[in-house]
């Protein structure tokens, strides 16, 4: 039911707009002799949550690492923003990153701090803020956007796997970026704690207005989360559009996919 | 056997390619602006204060195990009134530096590199260069320069530690008073012998964070790895600081003792 009126908030209050914010054309890239993406085709619209479903070792994570600028693609064409990522320069590319969040798979916390060292980071490192106050108010906000306001003082190894998904997801939005990157969100987590997850991400997104990739393999999270569901095989995508649309593909490979992980 | 020979050779090239690239970040990173004076303050800590009970400790033992090594020799040439001379040269010019060196690219470039690694593996440092923070300027230069100012301060209470050592190994034997031991001892050491030791020093604190750093940063990806960066770090520091030492010394008497 809860999930059911999740997905209903979701659609309904969706109004996406037009513009393109992220636009990926015959994207390749090898590692040695593996061809890891073999053509990648996407546009992400902006407001849109786009999931990325396919097995592990497919080249999901490769994809927005290129987006994100931590792995330079081969060959072919990757704007964000309308601006090119393979061509910037590293202090473009740092203005780049500060609309993007990124959601590592691991939460990725920095293990030598407590959870509000870990918040406040991104904002006196890359936002430059000095105003304690100000600093304060922010992790208290996205503390309790998570549910994780008592967490403030704990270091990341006191913290259980849900908690430390919360905390990387609540450093991801703090610094407000338009565009966030989920590398397998609800991975390793029970699946109360999953769907918690991804009704969480769907939450931040209506709040923050934020586009979104979500790359994962749990249809669950698909099915909260998703605008358009995107099926990756082998480095390239073979389907494309909403879960219905996917749930009743006469793509073979498609539906032997989404029978496995459903 | 020559297809062998070649990629290792490549390997070896990229490498030395892979470290100028990476020594040529550090220094752009220095003068980019925004110093991590905590994070330095910090690193200080963990290198200067933590290593020093062990290097105070292998110090004090060095300088006891010298002067009954040197004594029965001296005792011949009935030079026991140099032992508190010999003891403080050695130890200033060539002892001191290289054991304390050696003692931190154990310690300090093996928890660098494994730190700097398991980040890695954990993909911190990749949420850091994601979120738009400098990993290298948070990271790399304050460790680099913490260990660079604070070998040199080891070293120098190590000297004194050793010196104390050899005090007490002299009154083993005879009754020598601490202000007659340290009268010597200061009074043999010329500036010659303590600049060029402080400045190499310097360097070794430089190599042993530097290549801590490298190792940690440049790990793969896998929980193996944070393992091979900690080992490869003290091994690489290790022979940097002897590679060092030797050039150190050449330059030494070419400028003081020609």
């Amino acid at each position: 039911m809860e999930k059911e009126t999740a997905q209903k908030y979701h659609r309904e209050s969706d109004t996406m707009e037009d513009e393109v914010v992220i636009h990926i054309k015959g994207l390749k890239k090898s590692f040695g002799n593996k061809e890891v993406l073999k053509n990648i085709n996407l546009d992400v619209k902006k407001g849109e949550n786009v999931v990325v479903l396919g097995r592990s070792g497919q080249g999901k994570s490769v994809t927005i690492q290129c987006i994100v600028g931590l792995l330079k693609p081969d060959e072919g064409e990757l704007t964000v923003f309308g601006e090119d990522v393979t061509e910037m320069s590293d202090d473009e590319l740092k203005q780049l990153r500060i609309k993007i969040g990124f959601l590592f798979q691991s939460g990725a916390l920095y293990d030598s701090m407590t959870v509000r060292e870990n918040l406040e980071f991104p904002l006196t490192r890359v936002l430059k803020m000095k105003d304690q106050a100000e600093i304060d108010q922010r992790i208290e906000e996205v503390l309790e956007g998570v549910g994780l306001l008592d967490a403030m003082d704990k270091m990341p190894s006191d913290l259980s796997g849900g908690m430390r998904k919360r905390i990387g997801l609540a450093r991801t939005i703090i610094v407000k970026p338009e565009i966030i990157l989920y590398d397998e969100p609800t991975t390793g987590l029970d699946p109360i704690t999953s769907r918690e997850i991804s009704e969480l991400i769907l939450t931040l997104q209506k709040k923050y207005k934020t586009t979104s990739i979500i790359i994962t393999h749990d249809l669950e999270c698909a099915k909260i989360t998703a605008d358009r569901i995107v099926v990756m095989n082998e480095g390239e995508y073979i389907a494309e559009g909403t879960l219905e649309e996917m749930l009743q593909s006469d793509n073979e490979l498609v539906k032997s996919f989404l029978r496995d992980i459903s | 056997m020559a297809e062998q020979v070649i990629p290792a050779w490549k390997r070896w090239l990229e490498g030395i390619g892979e470290q100028g690239a990476f020594f040529s970040r550090f220094v752009r990173n220095i003068f980019a602006g925004g110093f991590e004076w905590s994070e330095f303050v910090r690193q200080c800590y963990e290198i200067g204060y933590r290593s020093f009970t062990l290097v105070g400790i292998t110090s004090f033992i060095m300088g006891l195990v010298l002067i009954l090594q040197l004594r029965p020799t001296m005792v011949d040439f009935g030079a026991e009134s140099m032992l508190p001379r010999t003891l403080s040269i050695a130890l200033i010019r060539e002892i001191g530096p290289v054991i304390t060196a050696i003692i931190c690219a154990g310690k300090i470039a093996s928890s660098i590199g494994a730190e700097l690694g398991s980040m890695k593996v954990t993909e911190q440092i990749d949420a850091m260069e994601v979120s738009g923070a400098n990993p290298i300027q948070y990271l790399v230069v304050t460790r680099i320069i913490a260990a660079a100012v604070m070998v040199p301060l080891l070293t120098l209470l190590g000297d004194v530690i050793g010196l104390l050592g050899g005090f007490l190994a002299i009154n083993l034997t005879d009754e020598v008073s601490f202000f007659l031991y340290f009268n010597k001892c200061i009074a043999s050491i010329e500036f010659y012998d303590l600049f060029p030791a402080f400045i190499k020093t310097i360097f070794f604190g430089f190599a042993i964070g530097f290549v801590g750093c490298y190792k940690g940063y440049n790990s793969n990806k896998g929980t193996e790895s944070v393992g091979v960066a900690a080992n490869s770090a003290v091994v690489m520091a290790s022979l940097w600081i002897f590679v060092i030492d030797a050039i150190a010394v050449q330059i030494t008497n070419l400028l003081y003792y020609q």
